[in-house]
């Protein structure tokens, strides 16, 4: 891969290091350590890892799974693959750590299907690490502590990303998420105790382990502890991977990148929100403005209208369709974008669009239909001067650059 | 927390998305006694650990909207309509798959709550195909009635103005018209999980998801049993019966038409539904009057076919048994009902291999086509070719069975028609009929004299009952009620799923007339034991069929019935919507509150059946012109299905 990449502390953590530490501790203890470093869900939902750990290891059940989260699906996100290609190692730790923590004997790894290039190398590292029995029965002589990992390939559906969608296509099932309560951690993949961490959540995993929750936990901000993984793309002179501090204001990210003089940054992808240039002093972290790790920079020239109208796009192909404010309301914010680029959209019926757009963040059954509104709210309430008012040539092109200046 | 194995995953077919997954009640701390308390809209309340919040509510007296929720199926939670406000989540819940597991607080009507119901109304009024008053569910529509609720006035998010879809008219029994389908997937559910047929799948994603078949054929090509259960749990039109009324009227608008209708138990147990009624209040004899209004010339009963049944295929199994006991010779035991045509599809396409145990007699509906064209035919000196037998049955399955190329043992189309409870419900209204006002009148002659035996078939266990009421009085030569009191054999009544009942032959008589050419004596029966097993939905035939061929109990008996339709014909797809286990049950006491004020309740003790073989039937039960005209034969389809119209 020859994304660019700053230094990621990746490349300096002493492979196994984290392992060998672990397993000489208890498996609350590995929990504790985690919960002290303050390590939260590097997805994007910021779930803290360790509470979800001790759920899973609080279930009783003679099977439980870690699953690998590697369906990077979100639009201009890109750093689970750069993990993946040059730190697998980092990665299978992560999920030998986990398994010990929550006393899994099976993990998965649900990789992306565009990613299957990368298969050859995961299973090349999987069959070293059985060579050097850190994985199989009795890891590193530690008696009862048996794991092996699998690789399944996902299909191209965005949905799956979702714990729950992807755990019913591991199932064989369309990818759907499911009702919860209950959670994974307590009725999961066939219906047992099953923890689903994100690629770069179980990297820090081994970081964390090998070099101590106090090192994570002193870096960031106090809700938002450690070092974060960025997607960077778009209008900026260096795109690539980023390790940063969370906390980093949107400033300082775009300094870092040669994007100074941004309009605006989506932050989080499609399903994050657009911050405008006047609120760039704000800070990427979970209390502030939450993120996966995909920051998309748009310049002056960008049509915002355009890019609403790009990830609604999105979201109209990759809704699983279950259920309705999902399925049809992306379906109406996009004909509102299309009434909108004709001018022919009224006010009234914007801010119906908008209070539709409410009732998906809330009325929808997962995570994708309730964050799918996100871009085109926060656009529509940042940019309303550039989105209102077109009007359309008399070639029928979109009269971008000829709105009113009301 | 209890021991979970790895083979806890449920038994339901359906994906664990379209299931609110079971909660473990005995993990909690919070709960004493398994029970929790909630608070909806500042009104407490304890329930068991688990109960949803809808089911709460609704024990509370509080109205929460539902669209995708049935009781009888797998809760899915994916409309939303029935979305609240629970304290402390950032998002709204859907009430039907919100488990309560500790002390929760609930709101049901704030504002986000009622403008995101009305918003998701809006968005299915906003793909929903159709004009109200040109549709079968007009004023029987669940998103309709929505719709009035939210004081709906104008279509917010638009209105289709051009269909999406063309209208699947290609199964005889249930049609299918996608541009009224809300993607409320209670079709999918009760084909995959209450009937485990698995037809009906969801295919598509975002918007351009839809209920589809495999590789989108039509459901007239495809391994559809024709059960119709799905058209009765449809909220909408986009399902229904393929409706053969406007034929029926043209029939009897013709005057040289003589136009017969039989009518089956169920629809009279149930038609009252459609006017409005309380279910289980029987109309039988107010329906015969109508159905003579409506210009019917002959108003049969279908209980003398059943009598019929009951006879033959009692016949055929003692023939069966005779074989297996006596002679030892092979033959495929235990003998399988034959009258469900819903039924009758599931084992030709999903075991065909377990043909042969399948009664060969008729339906009673065919049956009946067959004894009209023929022995009536003879009798009012009629000629078949101008006879039109009309069937009113509670089924979606009958339409295909009387289309069936095999079924003209007459010489004719046995059966030229089959009417649902719903059309008849119709095609009365239509004819300016008051059907719970109509005076009361009898079945015509000579098919009216009904039997309780007959009667009880509309229930899950009345085939069985029926059988075993006379079976006993004619191989044991006592009186059934010497066994059972008032001749109820309760054992095989009920609504489990699944039942199975022994009954020892302590003692036999002698060999009744109707049977002496068949065998000698009932020697060979004596101090035997009749073990016999009931089921009802093809999920629970397939648990029966699946335990016979594993060798399990099921396998020792020597007769079952089985019953597509949940709660046997009075649960069918072509009765009243809508449909729940309460309205079963109050259709299934209708049924035996008719049988107990029967004045015959045998088959073996209806006059008419007696009369039809000694002067029509004269070589017996099971005999040559019996096998010609009551009996069939049945095609093993498989699930693989080759080119159009091999179905």
């Amino acid at each position: 891969m020859t994304t660019k990449t700053n230094t990621l502390t990746f490349g300096s953590v002493e492979p196994g290091l984290g392992l060998k530490k672990a397993v000489a501790m208890s498996r609350a203890d590995v929990i504790g350590e985690v919960g002290a470093s303050g390590l939260k869900g590097r997805g994007g939902a910021g779930f803290p890892t360790s509470v979800k750990w001790n759920l899973a290891a609080a279930a009783v059940s003679d099977r439980k799974y870690v699953v690998c989260n590697a369906d990077e699906g979100e639009p201009g996100t890109f750093k689970d693959r750069v993990i993946l290609s040059d730190y697998i190692d980092l990665v299978l730790e992560g999920m030998t750590i986990a398994a010990y923590a929550i006393g899994a004997s099976h993990g998965i790894i649900y990789l992306r299907g565009e990613y299957a290039y990368l298969l050859d190398g995961i299973l090349q590292a999987l069959a070293d690490r059985r060579e050097k029995g850190l994985l199989g029965a009795s890891i590193l002589g530690k008696d009862g502590f048996d794991l092996d990992i699998e690789v399944r390939l996902g299909c191209g559906a965005y949905v799956c990303g979702e714990e729950t969608a992807l755990i019913e296509s591991l199932e064989g099932q369309r990818g759907e998420p499911r009702n919860r309560p209950p959670f994974p951690v307590d009725t999961g993949y066939m219906g047992l105790p099953t923890i689903v961490n994100n690629v770069e959540t179980l990297a820090w995993v081994a970081c964390i382990m090998a070099k101590g929750a106090a090192w994570f936990k002193g870096i960031g901000t106090e809700k938002s502890a450690g070092l974060k993984i960025f997607s960077v793309s778009g209008d900026c002179a260096r795109p690539g991977v980023y390790e940063f501090p969370l906390g980093i204001t949107v400033a300082q990210l775009l300094a870092e990148v040669g994007g100074e003089g941004a309009k605006a940054v989506q932050v989080g992808g499609a399903s994050g929100r657009c911050i405008p240039a006047v609120e760039f002093g704000r800070a990427l972290a979970f209390e502030d403005v939450p993120t996966g790790g995909s920051i998309i920079v748009f310049s002056e020239k960008r049509d915002m209208l355009e890019v609403a109208k790009n990830f609604l796009e999105f979201f109209v192909e990759e809704s699983c369709g279950q259920c309705t404010p999902c399925r049809e309301g992306n379906a109406k914010l996009l004909e509102g974008v299309a009434l909108l680029e004709k001018g022919r959209c009224s006010m009234k019926y914007l801010k119906e669009l908008c209070a539709l757009g409410e009732t998906m963040q809330l009325a929808s059954k997962c995570g994708l239909g309730q964050s799918s509104p996100n871009a085109f709210l926060s656009i529509v309430a940042h940019f309303k001067n550039e989105i209102v008012g077109r009007t359309v040539r008399s070639n029928g092109h979109n009269g971008h650059g000829e709105r009113s200046q009301s | 927390m209890t021991q979970k194995a790895a083979s806890t995953k449920s038994a339901s077919r359906a994906p664990a998305s379209q299931r609110a997954l079971a909660i473990d009640a005995s993990s909690d701390s919070q709960t004493i006694g398994g029970l929790v308390s909630v608070t909806i809209d500042g009104r407490e309340l304890k329930v068991p650990m688990g109960t949803s919040i809808l089911e709460a509510a609704r024990q509370l007296g509080i109205h929460i909207p539902t669209l995708c929720h049935h009781e009888d199926l797998c809760v899915a939670g994916v409309c939303r309509v029935c979305v609240v406000e629970v304290e402390g989540q950032r998002t709204l819940q859907a009430s039907c798959a919100y488990p309560i597991t500790s002390p929760i607080r609930v709101n049901t009507h704030t504002r986000a709550v009622r403008q995101a119901r009305r918003h998701v109304i809006d968005l299915l009024l906003s793909t929903h195909y159709g004009d109200c008053y040109a549709c079968v569910r007009n004023n029987n529509c669940e998103l309709q009635s929505l719709a009035k609720e939210y004081g709906v006035d104008f279509f917010r998010f638009g209105h289709p103005k051009e269909p999406r879809y063309s209208t699947d008219q290609s199964s005889h029994s249930v049609i299918r018209d996608m541009n009224k389908c809300v993607l409320c997937r209670r079709c999918v559910r009760t084909c995959i999980d209450l009937q485990e047929v698995g037809v009906l799948e969801a295919t598509g994603r975002s918007a351009e998801t839809k209920i589809s078949t495999f590789m989108d054929r039509p459901l007239g090509e495809v391994i559809c049993i024709n059960c119709g259960q799905c058209i009765n749990r449809c909220p909408t039109g986009a399902l229904r019966a393929n409706d053969p009324t406007d034929e029926v009227w043209a029939a009897i608008d013709d005057p040289t038409k003589h136009v017969v209708i039989q009518t089956a138990p169920s629809p009279r147990a149930g038609i009252a539904e459609c006017f409005g009624m309380e279910p289980g209040t029987p109309l039988t004899l107010e329906m015969n009057t109508a159905l003579r209004r409506c210009g019917f010339d002959k108003v049969f009963d279908t209980n003398f076919t059943a009598d019929l049944t009951i006879i033959e295929e009692g016949t055929e199994l003692i023939l069966r048994l005779y074989k297996a006991l006596v002679k030892k010779e092979a033959t495929a035991l235990p003998q399988f009902t034959s009258c469900s045509p819903g039924w009758i599809k599931y084992i030709e396409h999903f075991y065909p291999e377990m043909l042969p145990h399948v009664s060969s007699a008729k339906s009673p509906q065919q049956m009946f086509g067959a004894i009209i064209k023929t022995y009536y035919a003879q009798i009012n000196n009629l000629n078949p070719e101008n006879i039109v037998t009309v069937a009113l049955m509670p089924c979606s399955a009958k339409k295909f069975e009387c289309n069936r190329p095999e079924m003209c043992d007459s010489g004719y189309k046995d059966v030229d028609y089959g009417l649902t409870t719903r059309e008849l419900a119709k095609m009365i209204s239509e004819a300016g009929i008051d059907l719970p006002k109509m005076p009361k009148s009898d079945f015509d002659d000579p098919f009216g004299k009904e039997t309780g035996s007959g009667v009880i078939f509309g229930a899950t266990g009345g085939v069985m009952e029926a059988a075993i009421r006379t079976v006993v009085e004619l191989v044991c030569g006592i009186k059934i009620e010497n066994l059972f009191d008032h001749a109820d054999v309760i054992p095989v009544r009920g609504f489990d799923g699944v039942k199975y009942a022994e009954l020892p032959i302590a003692k036999v008589g002698p060999v009744p007339a109707i049977l002496a050419h068949l065998v000698p004596d009932w020697k060979w029966l004596e101090g035997a034991t009749l073990k016999v097993g009931i089921c009802h939905g093809t999920a629970n035939a397939k648990k029966v069929l699946e335990d016979i061929k594993a060798g399990g109990k099921f396998s020792e008996c020597h007769f079952i019935e089985f019953m597509a339709c949940p709660g046997g014909c009075l649960g069918g797809g072509g009765q009243p919507i809508p449909t729940s286990p309460s309205i079963r049950a109050a259709r299934a006491k209708a049924i035996y509150s008719e049988d107990s004020r029967s004045e015959v309740r045998k088959s073996h003790e209806n006059p008419a059946v007696l009369e039809i073989y000694s002067n029509f039937l004269k070589d017996g039960p099971c005999g040559h012109l019996s096998h010609k005209l009551l009996h069939t034969h049945y095609t093993p389809r498989g699930k693989y299905i080759g080119s159009a119209g091999g179905i």
